[in-house]
């Protein structure tokens, strides 16, 4: 028995896990032939690694990057002025004074659009780039990521390809057809907590050696295993992994206390400030799509007091983030965006039951995009007066999404295989029913 | 290199089963079964005539029967209590006599629906739209029907012929679950789920004909909120239709009857409809993992059955009982095929011909329902979608959540289908990497086992450590453990920090790991 046992250790335990990931991706992407994987060479292709925060609920776009002071108390409420920015012309709201000193490092796209009030269907749209309505479910843009840039495509990072700090976003907005292989692995714990308790990988009380020995005894009792070798490959080679980022360097990812006191106050000691600092982190270390699942923007009720708390939580961590990547050399190479599924209605509800709240908007809101081959210091598109409708240059969730595939090298009208005979687009291909803005060729 | 090439070749040496004399203690036995009812010896006739000369596994012993028909009937563990008494029963029918226990007790309903809740897409948010109560309604139908062993013709019947409300005449949620509701879109899930076809491969001239049958079916709104009335919409003008069926044969429906009626009518009645075969397939592949005819909901000319005499027979037998699930269940569940050990005795695919019981890993909800069983934890599940949320009783089974809108993050990581498609193939059971981390490593598990009052007074009264011992197998891996377990166990040693219970809250950690308790087997 003892030989069995040592024979996983012999073998490059790294090599069995991409094998794995090989066999039932390909599993997974069905039997058709003729598939390659729709990465091309691409002069624009700057992008290595994606940070999206994700403000769930859809923050507000007029109190936020789409400011109309001139609006008035019934759109404004309390937020009656602008800031001006380090950036001529760029205005953010006035809880945003971070982010207005870092103007020039990003872009903001004042015309999303997709019309659009439910969230799930809202956020399936912004995050898989995708029109609701067809029998499939697509996967989100880092389950996309993942399959073409994760293990499938060579990927040896320490830690999964695709991450979510702390809490999964839900189903519709992960891995659709692509199966379970492709979603994102969440840290749950708490960033902002020391040690950073990451699930599964950090676990509190028990030590390195306590860890070992009990694997060892896990090993030993495995009578069933012992007996039936071959059917449990699988389940040896996922534990294998599991406990390269339990013993090895994955862990140490994490560890925030690595950074200087001065730094992590910088970036807020609150969960999302300290999130950032641990997606900067994850970037260094190879990872390649990064969702940060910031909650609590669906304002319906207490809508001022929410924002008054929370703009400037996001203002500190995004802004430091931005100031960070770019000190460590990561902001050419690494997409930033943040955005939720839509926008809120630019009329405050002050009526009951709102009593001062405001309500979903699909129709027309804001996404903010830095770095990794986006320019920065420029407005794409703009909103009417009171930020109700689309004014000039309409964005769609699958502009943005096929921009940005286009910098991560991926061809946004490459298709998936899957498991019926036509074949499935990266991005949806334009026309019929489904509408159009054109890639944002202006700031790239 | 040579070093690696030597360690695979000795491996392979000693893990060949062909050097196996004698039974594997404690997974296999030697005692031949007892009397093998007709129905269940023919099953075993034409399984042994199709298995390409391979030589079938052993059988399984009583503590592995048990665990196994636990789980594959009712999707729970046998409690340390009902290991003991199955084991010290010494009549030789007791096998079968436990079958049919399991059959009918609450959970076989509760499991079941489960399964047939992910084929016909219970879910009341996107991509399938049903809308909560309605989900819900619907789900519960399905499960008294399973509960009451609704024939599957009758049953086939409600779901493609039901009229009135959503919430009020639950079957009717099976055509409001198309996506877009044209007849096209109805036939295609009609297809799917009683042909086990898929309509994408169809020619267009089949597809059409098939959709005719639905393109008398209307919707509408009520005065009430979300609720939806599908109804048979007559013709105005009393033209009668012209359909073809699938056979090919032409059929004038006069104006007056719904289309629908006519399609079930040749779906249950028509000896060229592979709605039996069908429907046993489909069941045959719940219990072994692997449908006769492989994906069960992928019938067509050029995937056929790997073992056509016993697809045969298995539609045969369902039709003749009158759609009876429980005694197709019954007949399966008592043969010596069903009843073989999981461990080959030959070097070959696990698969290829039902010569051994295929290990998978247990679904997400059993899985996760096993874990809070022997620790008697508990679980969240919610939907945040539509406001307000929804919330279940924690101590709800998984396998009871009525909605595939309400979940866990646990569920989603283990795989439970999304139900959006009905495919079978949506429900995973691989192994990953996150998983495993989960199970060794997370916050959640630890303290499920930790934390567990019911594991630390099991422990607690125990006389000694033997028995304490013996708590902890029976009741996470339904046996006794075995001398060489029990001598690695009293070697062991956690670290001196550790706390005073650590060493057997180490043992209850392993058994938890170990791939005896997450896999069927």
């Amino acid at each position: 028995m003892n030989s069995l046992l040592s024979l996983d250790a012999a073998l490059s335990r790294r090599a069995l896990f991409r094998y794995s990931f090989v066999t039932t991706a390909a599993m997974l992407l069905t039997h058709r032939a003729g598939f390659a994987l729709p990465t091309v060479p691409n002069p624009r292709a700057k992008a290595g690694a994606v940070i999206q925060i994700w403000l769930w609920g859809g923050p507000c776009h007029i109190d936020t990057f789409d400011p109309k002071p001139d609006a008035g108390h019934d759109y404004c409420g309390p937020f009656t002025e602008a800031l001006s920015t380090n950036v001529d012309g760029i205005r953010l709201g006035k809880l945003l004074p971070n982010l207005a000193g870092q103007a020039d490092k990003f872009s903001l796209i004042r015309s999303m659009t997709h019309e659009n009030n439910g969230h799930e269907t809202a956020s399936y749209m912004v995050q898989t780039g995708h029109a609701d309505g067809d029998r499939l479910v697509y996967p989100s843009m880092g389950a996309v990521v993942s399959l073409l840039k994760g293990y499938d495509a060579g990927y040896k990072g320490l830690l999964p390809p695709y991450i979510v700090l702390t809490e999964p976003q839900g189903r519709f907005s992960e891995a659709g057809f692509l199966g379970p292989r492709y979603k994102p692995f969440a840290t749950g714990g708490d960033p902002s907590r020391t040690p950073f308790a990451v699930e599964g990988i950090v676990a509190e009380g028990i030590t390195p050696e306590h860890q070992k020995l009990r694997r060892e005894l896990l090993g030993r009792l495995d009578s069933l295993g012992h007996s039936n070798h071959g059917a449990f490959d699988e389940f040896r080679k996922a534990g294998d992994a599991a406990y390269d980022m339990i013993l090895g360097e994955g862990a140490d990812v994490f560890n925030l206390a690595k950074e200087s006191d001065e730094l992590r106050n910088r970036y807020g000691r609150n969960t999302f400030g300290q999130s950032c600092l641990a997606a900067r982190r994850l970037v260094e270390n190879g990872a390649k799509y990064i969702t940060i699942n910031y909650k609590g923007w669906d304002t319906h009720k207490q809508h001022f007091q929410t924002m008054n708390r929370k703009l400037p939580e996001l203002d500190q961590g995004l802004a430091t983030l931005l100031a960070d990547l770019a000190d460590h050399g990561l902001l050419d190479s690494t997409i930033v965006w943040c955005g939720g599924e839509f926008g809120r209605t630019p009329k405050v509800q002050w009526e009951a039951p709102w009593n001062g709240g405001r309500g979903h908007y699909g129709k027309v809101f804001s996404t903010l995009v830095a770095g990794g081959g986006f320019r920065g210091g420029h407005l794409v598109g703009a909103s009417d007066a009171r930020g109700e409708s689309v004014a000039d240059r309409p964005v769609y969730p699958w502009d943005l999404t096929a921009t940005m595939y286009e910098l991560l090298g991926i061809d946004p009208d490459g298709t998936f295989p899957r498991t019926d005979d036509e074949s499935v687009r990266i991005t949806p291909k334009i026309g019929g029913k489904l509408k159009s803005g054109g890639r944002l060729k202006e700031i790239v | 290199m040579f070093q690696q090439a030597l360690l695979i070749f000795v491996s392979a040496i000693l893990s060949l089963p062909l050097l196996r004399a004698i039974p594997v203690e404690p997974y296999e036995t030697d005692l031949p079964l007892g009397m093998v009812s007709a129905p269940s010896a023919a099953l075993d006739n034409l399984v042994k005539q199709n298995s390409g000369g391979i030589r079938r596994a052993r059988l399984c012993s009583d503590e592995v029967f048990l665990r196994r028909v636990f789980l594959d009937t009712i999707g729970t563990l046998p409690t340390m209590e009902e290991v003991r008494s199955f084991l010290a029963d010494k009549s030789t029918d007791k096998r079968s006599k436990l079958v049919d226990q399991l059959l009918e007790r609450p959970e076989y309903a509760d499991y079941w629906g489960m399964r047939w809740a992910d084929l016909l897409r219970v879910k009341s948010e996107f991509p399938v739209n049903l809308w909560p109560n309605a989900a819900q309604a619907y789900d519960r139908w399905i499960r008294t029907s399973l509960r009451d062993n609704l024939p599957y013709s009758e049953f086939a019947r409600h779901l493609l012929t039901a009229e009135g409300s959503n919430f009020r005449s639950p079957p009717v949620n099976f055509l409001r679950s198309a996506g877009d509701k044209d007849p096209a879109a109805l036939g295609s899930i009609a297809a799917l789920v009683f042909l086990g076809e898929r309509t994408a491969g169809w020619t267009p001239e089949k597809r059409d004909a098939f959709a005719k049958f639905f393109s008398r079916v209307g919707f509408k709104k009520s005065g009430e909120w979300k609720e939806e009335i599908v109804f048979f919409a007559r013709p105005s003008d009393n033209e009668p239709l012209d359909a073809t069926l699938p056979d090919g044969s032409k059929v004038k429906i006069p104006a007056k009857d719904d289309p629908r009626e006519v399609l079930a009518q040749w779906l249950l009645n028509s000896p060229k409809s592979t709605f039996a075969q069908n429907g046993a397939n489909r069941i045959w592949f719940w219990i072994f993992g692997r449908g006769i005819v492989q994906e069960p909901d992928d019938f067509r000319p050029d995937n056929p059955p790997s073992n056509p005499a016993l697809l045969a027979w298995l539609g045969r037998q369902f039709q003749a009982s009158k759609y009876d699930t429980k005694q197709l269940l019954r007949t399966i569940l008592n043969s010596e095929t069903y009843q073989l050990s999981s461990i080959p005795r030959d070097d070959h695919p696990a698969d290829a011909g039902y010569t051994s019981y295929p290990v998978r890993r247990l679904e997400a909800e059993v899985l996760i329902d096993a874990i809070n069983q022997i620790t008697g934890g508990r679980e969240e599940y919610m939907s945040r979608i539509p406001e307000p949320f929804t919330y279940l009783p924690e101590d709800q089974r998984a396998v009871m959540v009525p909605d595939g809108s309400i979940s866990s993050s646990l569920l989603e990581l283990f795989g439970r289908p999304p139900r959006d498609t009905g495919l079978l193939s949506e429900r995973t059971t691989n192994v990953t990497a996150s998983q495993r981390l989960s199970l060794l490593n997370s916050k959640s598990i630890l303290s499920k086992i930790n934390k567990s009052g019911q594991i630390r007074r099991a422990l607690s009264t125990a006389p000694n450590q033997e028995e304490a011992l013996n708590r902890l197998y029976l009741t996470f891996l339904s046996r006794f453990p075995t001398a060489d377990e029990m001598k690695t166990i009293s070697d062991y040693q956690p670290p001196t920090s550790a706390g005073k219970n650590q060493k057997l809250m180490d043992i209850a950690w392993v058994l938890v790991n170990s791939p005896e308790f997450l896999y069927r087997h």
